[in-house]
């Protein structure tokens, strides 16, 4: 062999070695999701039994059914809908709104105020949550969705971010054509900008919606009232202090799931794109 | 003739800087309309929280009670009479220093092997970012399952290689390692940041390097590291925040333990301990002493953080 064929050769085998490590990695990253599914599907004695199953004997999906009747699940399904549908709705109009003030108008101090809005991404959530649990208390809106829904529904930096960045990129000639043709900002906002921003809204939209759904410390602090839990919320009292019916608490974690999985697989490239935006979920 | 011209000229000019100066301030109030559901956020839902919790913190306040000042009683309590408090920041402070290099590691391995073109790899890349997405308390519920003592498949697995089963999650000496260990699951975001960053990196500097005959790890270390160093600073940071933060995987993981920061409060972390003492014991005004403390640290490590990059980060 020449030197030459030997250089491609190790090249070639430095790839498969690649290929394989990634193999193994990324079937050890699953490996608990397909553990979860497949324990979803056992009898509590088969969960633990050593050596353990690899792939289920028998599928029981009757889990399914005993686990959704363990705690109110569409009860607690609603009850997160009503609020990551409107936290995600809003969050997205008034991110895109306060976006437009940073991007398309020209005021004094604009982005100095700009790399305030970024920079309250360091203040831990925890500096305010006493003092807001103490003022939503006094406001009688402990125990509503209330205080889970307006601090987002006012807009998130990180969205802010995103959208702005995504104007400052849109052709500035539409706008400024219907401006001079007499259009009110607002307008121009709502008709010009806003539609072709579709796809940045879509992201921000996705990571609200996610993050509104995944959302524990919220609800944990704010709702004490059973009837008004979350599915999140309801998962986590689901784990039992002493007894744990784990294929029961496994096939309720993946009906938990489902909705993410589905939005993650029917808009994973949109999701990626936009954290490598922004650098971060949220 | 001439005069009147001119007159006329000079009040178009006038007018004319008029309307644009009216147009400049009619902007600058748009402006701040546009931002508006922002300000009122930012003084509402932030600014005053955070000033009222520094005023909390010099008193006793129960919720039912007013408030009663009682100065820096809350921290002299907190750094001389409570062992509990401490104990969070020891935990977390060794998570932290543990779990963010280990996640920036493990991000920036699976980063540099998927930054080439592999069969798959698009599947690949979802397989690594997809527990990010998933809700913790779910994720985080896979895992009491997964290590468990008895029978748990982790320790299964030990078995079959005939090593002795570890109480992960029911020893105080293991409750830690075990949070940091899980900890490596949800680098999603991490990683696809780093492969957005090796993606910017032009081919023809690693083609130089290859023909310079540098071997893939050296190259990797004096050329990629520092190429894609603003890349790392933005995540050790967004990973120290989020790390000094971390509430709801130690919550559902110690779940069936006593107390609620693991076996013997052997993972308490600080967030949690600040739960405890806020919502359980409703000792508002020692809760919002420990808040702000970890905002001075949240914020010191960022600017620290920022200050040192100066002179390690290569900018463009």
């Amino acid at each position: 062999m020449t030197e030459r064929q030997v250089r491609v050769t190790s090249r070639q085998v430095g790839k498969i070695v690649a290929f394989a490590i990634t193999i193994v990695i990324a079937a050890l990253f699953v490996f608990p999701l397909y553990w979860m599914l497949v324990s979803s599907l056992e009898t509590s004695r088969q969960v633990f039994s050593n050596p353990p199953t690899w792939w289920p004997g028998v599928f029981r999906l009757l889990n399914y059914a005993s686990a959704l009747e363990a705690f109110p699940f569409v009860r607690y399904f609603i009850n997160s809908l009503l609020i990551a549908v409107p936290t995600t709705v809003f969050t997205t109009f008034s991110s895109a709104l306060v976006a437009y003030g940073f991007s398309r108008l020209r005021w004094p101090f604009r982005d100095v105020i700009f790399y305030l809005v970024i920079g309250t991404l360091i203040i831990p959530s925890w500096v305010t949550l006493v003092p807001l649990y103490i003022m939503f208390n006094q406001l009688g809106l402990v125990d509503t969705y209330v205080p889970l829904i307006i601090p987002d529904a006012l807009g998130g930096a990180f969205s802010i971010f995103l959208l702005r960045q995504f104007f400052l990129r849109q052709p500035r000639d539409l706008v400024d054509a219907a401006l001079v043709d007499g259009a009110s900002h607002f307008r121009v906002f709502l008709r010009i900008v806003l539609p072709l921003a579709r796809p940045a809204l879509a992201v921000v939209a996705l990571f609200a919606f996610i993050n509104s759904w995944s959302d524990f410390t919220g609800p944990l602090v704010y709702l004490s009232n059973p009837s008004l839990y979350t599915l999140q919320l309801g998962l986590y009292n689901l784990i039992g202090k002493n007894y744990v019916n784990w294929p029961d608490l496994m096939a309720a974690s993946l009906v938990v799931m489902l909705p993410m999985v589905v939005v993650f697989f029917g808009a994973q490239r949109r999701l990626i794109e936009g954290i490598t935006f922004t650098g971060i979920r949220g | 003739m001439a005069t009147t011209t001119n007159r006329a000229l000079a009040g178009a000019g006038i007018r004319g800087r008029l309307a644009r100066l009216r147009r400049r301030h009619w902007e600058a109030v748009l402006g701040l309309l546009f931002i508006s559901p922002w300000i009122v956020k930012f003084a509402w839902l932030q600014l005053y929280p955070m000033g009222a919790s520094l005023v909390y913190s010099f008193t006793s306040y129960n919720m039912m009670q007013a408030p009663v000042y009682v100065g820096l009683a809350n921290y002299s309590d907190l750094f001389t009479q409570d062992p509990l408090f401490w104990k969070a920041v020891v935990n977390t402070t060794l998570y932290t220093v543990c779990s963010v290099p280990l996640d920036l590691l493990v991000a920036f391995l699976f980063a540099i092997l998927l930054n080439r073109n592999m069969p798959g790899r698009g599947a690949f890349r979802s397989a690594f970012y997809l527990p990010a997405v998933l809700p913790t308390v779910a994720l985080s519920i896979v895992w009491i399952m997964v290590l468990n003592t008895r029978g748990g498949i982790v320790n299964d697995i030990l078995g079959l290689a005939g090593l002795p089963a570890i109480p992960w999650l029911t020893s105080p000496n293991w409750a830690l390692p075990s949070l940091i260990f899980v900890s490596m699951w949800t680098v999603g975001p991490m990683f696809v940041v780093f492969l957005a960053g090796l993606q910017d990196v032009p081919q023809e500097v690693y083609e130089s390097a290859r023909i310079d005959g540098a071997s893939r790890v050296r190259t990797v270390w004096h050329i990629t590291i520092p190429l894609i160093s603003p890349i790392i600073l933005f995540n050790t940071i967004i990973g120290l925040i989020g790390a000094m933060q971390i509430f709801t995987q130690p919550l559902v993981l110690f779940r069936t333990s006593t107390e609620l920061g693991g076996p013997l409060n052997s993972a308490l972390m600080y967030s949690v301990q600040l739960y405890q003492v806020a919502f359980s014991q409703l000792r508002m005004g020692y809760a919002s002493a420990m808040a702000w403390l970890l905002f001075v640290v949240v914020f010191g490590f960022t600017m620290l953080a920022m200050l040192l990059s100066r002179r390690v980060v290569h900018y463009e």
